[in-house]
């Protein structure tokens, strides 16, 4: 019969520290991945630098709050997001006008009329857009649109993970997806093609 | 009233690439497309834009990053 001693704690110590230091590797190891999805919810790379060192300094400080063996990723990017509406995100650009809404074929219309039909079908065809057309066209969705579009089309989440991040439903997550790539292409349209 | 099937076709666009339409829209997609220079073309074009999309709008962490996150390890709760 032994009681707790001295040893039982010390390997309670040892163990919490061990687990400690595997959850922060596996966190490190993401950082990249949030990061990408960062700069992309905000205006500049600074911002998007010190969202997520904040969001490793809350994610480290309550690491005992993951459950292991569930998506990492999207728990630190829920933290991210949150942080984010925290510092009451960038005042909208263009308040509240929504976007006429175009259908999902209106780029690629344009892109028709501009460089011919056969043009759709190759895959050059995207690069009359320019890297910097997408960033700004990105930027200029309003934001629980592009919150959205970026979880999903640029850091590869599920509907279902994006759902969470953002605590909202998933068929929320689905229209403000389906809206925000339209927006995303109008912007493209309207910018780019000439 | 019913969709031109070209129209319809755009709208379950999206839903398409996503893997989420249902086994009926599914195959109405797939019928019409078999079909539709005009509508294949832009679903082609839908999936290289979102592939471009992805690797232009991906932005690599800055250098140093890595380093000021690492220095966060071993933060207290209470800190």
């Amino acid at each position: 019969m032994s009681e707790p001693g001295p040893d039982t704690e010390a390997r309670r110590i040892a163990t919490e520290a061990r687990d400690r230091a595997r959850f922060e590797e596996d966190a490190l190891a993401l950082a990249d991945q949030v990061y990408r999805v960062a700069r992309r919810l905000v205006g500049s790379r600074e911002e998007a630098e010190d969202l997520v060192q904040e969001t490793y300094a809350r994610a480290f400080r309550s690491w005992k709050s993951f459950t292991p063996g569930t998506n990492l990723r999207a728990w630190l990017l829920r933290i991210l997001t949150n942080l984010n509406v925290d510092r009451g995100r960038k005042v909208q650009r263009s308040p509240q006008t929504q976007p006429l809404e175009e259908g999902d074929y209106y780029l690629a219309n344009k892109m028709a009329s501009a460089a011919g039909e056969d043009a759709l079908e190759t895959d050059d065809v995207v690069e009359r857009l320019s890297q910097d057309s997408i960033v700004n066209a990105l930027a200029d969705i309003p934001p629980q649109f592009r919150d959205v579009v970026v979880l999903v089309d640029i850091g590869d989440f599920s509907y279902a993970d994006a759902a969470q991040i953002l605590d909202v439903p998933i068929g929320t997550v689905m229209s403000r997806l389906h809206r925000g790539r339209r927006a995303l292409k109008q912007h493209l349209a309207e910018g780019a093609v000439s | 009233m019913t969709l031109d099937p070209c129209d319809r076709c755009e709208e379950l666009l999206q839903d398409f690439l996503d893997r989420t339409l249902t086994d009926s829209e599914w195959q109405e997609a797939e019928g019409h497309l078999t079909g539709c220079d005009y509508c294949r073309r832009r679903y082609r074009f839908e999936e290289s834009l979102r592939r471009y999309v992805r690797t232009t709008a991906s932005e690599r962490m800055p250098p140093g990053l890595m380093d000021k996150l690492t220095e966060l390890r071993g933060l207290d709760a209470t800190a």
